[in-house]
């Protein structure tokens, strides 16, 4: 292992992981916000809804991100969507992500006793009351967890975005080893910032779940 | 004579194949206390289900208050008429079904509260007094958790009374009761009885059906097999099939 290059190169891979948070973290933003609405419109009475929902979700879950990122970015130009790397890695990865946001959502809506919805109902709640006062609060509680899990599969899924010639962790791999021809050192010292990130991340969303699950 | 707050016609549930109310015909006047009784799978908690549309109608109408409770209406229609009638029809579960988050006061103020009939303060005041008369003073900021099974079924009926509705559905309330709670739930019931609150009541418990009723309905399979006077039912029940019910479980 050469010690002596990866200390000389490391500032590079410290600047690009903060682009690779940067992309997750707008990723992850983009995914809850379609993933709340694609949650709840999967649930909807109306046909019109539900069905370009479950669309979209079977679309972004049945297929590989690469081909959807690929889609957007070169495919994009041609229907007149021109994007730089960084809103298409954004766009990509939210778009993707919100799919599976969007069933641990809905999971976590459905898991709540069916007694609930009738308790509400019965006392002359509507459908929109009883989902907003009642059952979404003790959703949140259960969907933490697994949209911590989509969130996760996020920040190492990003490494795709390197395809696009988005400067983040991969990318900064990939071009110090066609210079250095190091690929173990470079993917090693790849993988550490992976981890730390991961690592930290993982800690937030066990502190957010304790703290939803004593209120 | 007193008029009819409810009238079912007629009325037929079926789940999928399975009939479960093959014609059920019933009148509740206005303060009768009405006890279900009939063995599992008799259709007593669907029949009273199907009273606020728990449970759609496959046939037959329901009537309460002058109302035909089982519309054919457009879906949004529907939703605003069922809404206004289940403020109504008050509806107490045998798990309870109290609202976790929330704690025991704010379980009895949401609904009138969020329907605008109360604002904040006065459903307060009244939400307290309901949880008062069920004998909870003591517990009003307890969350479900902290409560035992009876004291959850009596916020579970302070909950409903907040609605001020006109008649009271009770789903089998004492079920899943442990023994030496049940008698601290069926004291509310009696209570509310006394008060002449309509009451329609599917119970299990024969004793506290005699008790507390004025009028007693048998079930079995999907049928009113037999129906009066709890004095006359339980002591002198005409029909073979109630003969044989009462002898299994008294």
């Amino acid at each position: 292992m050469d010690i002596q290059l990866i200390a000389k190169v490391w500032p590079f891979f410290a600047e690009a992981a903060v682009v690779t948070v940067e992309i997750s973290v707008l990723a992850i933003l983009l995914g809850l916000s379609i993933g709340f609405a694609a949650g709840l419109g999967s649930l909807s009475h109306n046909k019109l809804i539900r069905l370009p929902v479950r669309f979209y979700v079977s679309f972004f879950r049945g297929t590989p991100a690469l081909i959807q990122l690929f889609l957007l970015y070169f495919g994009g130009p041609q229907v007149g969507i021109q994007l730089d790397p960084f809103e298409a890695g954004v766009i990509g990865l939210g778009v993707n992500i919100g799919a599976y946001m969007s069933e641990s959502i809905r999971g976590a809506i459905i898991s709540v006793d069916k007694g609930q919805t009738e308790a509400g109902r019965c006392l002359g709640l509507g459908h929109a009351q009883v989902m907003r006062k009642i059952i979404i609060p003790q959703a949140a509680r259960l969907m933490v967890r697994p949209l911590g899990v989509n969130a996760i599969a996020l920040i190492k899924g990003s490494a795709i975005v390197s395809t696009i010639s988005l400067v983040e962790l991969s990318y900064t791999a990939h071009r110090f080893i066609s210079s250095t021809y190091k690929p173990f050192e470079m993917f090693i010292l790849a993988s550490v910032f992976y981890l730390l990130i991961v690592t930290v991340f993982s800690y937030g969303v066990r502190k957010v779940d304790q703290r939803v699950a004593m209120d | 004579m007193s008029e009819n707050l409810i009238e079912i016609r007629g009325l037929k549930k079926n789940f999928g194949d399975l009939a479960v109310l093959k014609g059920i015909d019933m009148n509740i006047r206005k303060g009768q206390i009405v006890a279900l009784i009939g063995a599992s799978g008799s259709g007593k908690s669907t029949l009273l289900r199907t009273i606020n549309q728990l449970e759609e109608a496959t046939a037959g109408e329901i009537w309460f208050d002058g109302q035909l409770v089982n519309q054919d209406l457009p879906h949004r229609a529907r939703e605003k008429h069922l809404n206004q009638l289940r403020r109504e029809i008050g509806m107490v579960f045998q798990h309870f079904n109290l609202f976790p988050h929330l704690t025991a006061i704010e379980n009895v103020t949401l609904a009138p509260t969020m329907l605008k009939l109360q604002n904040k303060s006065d459903a307060l005041t009244s939400g307290k007094a309901l949880l008062d008369k069920v004998g909870l003073a003591d517990r009003i900021d307890h969350y479900p958790s902290q409560l035992s099974g009876g004291q959850k079924q009596r916020v579970a009926i302070a909950r409903s009374l907040a609605m001020s509705p006109q008649v009271m559905l009770f789903d089998e309330v004492t079920s899943a009761l442990d023994p030496e709670l049940v008698g601290e739930v069926n004291r509310v019931m009696k209570q509310l009885a006394q008060e002449h609150m309509t009451m329609i009541i599917v119970t299990h418990d024969l004793r506290f059906a005699e008790d507390v009723s004025d009028h007693v309905v048998f079930l079995a399979d999907g049928l009113v097999v037999e129906e009066g006077p709890p004095a006359q039912i339980f002591a002198d029940p005409k029909h073979e099939l109630t003969q044989s019910f009462l002898k299994q479980v008294f």
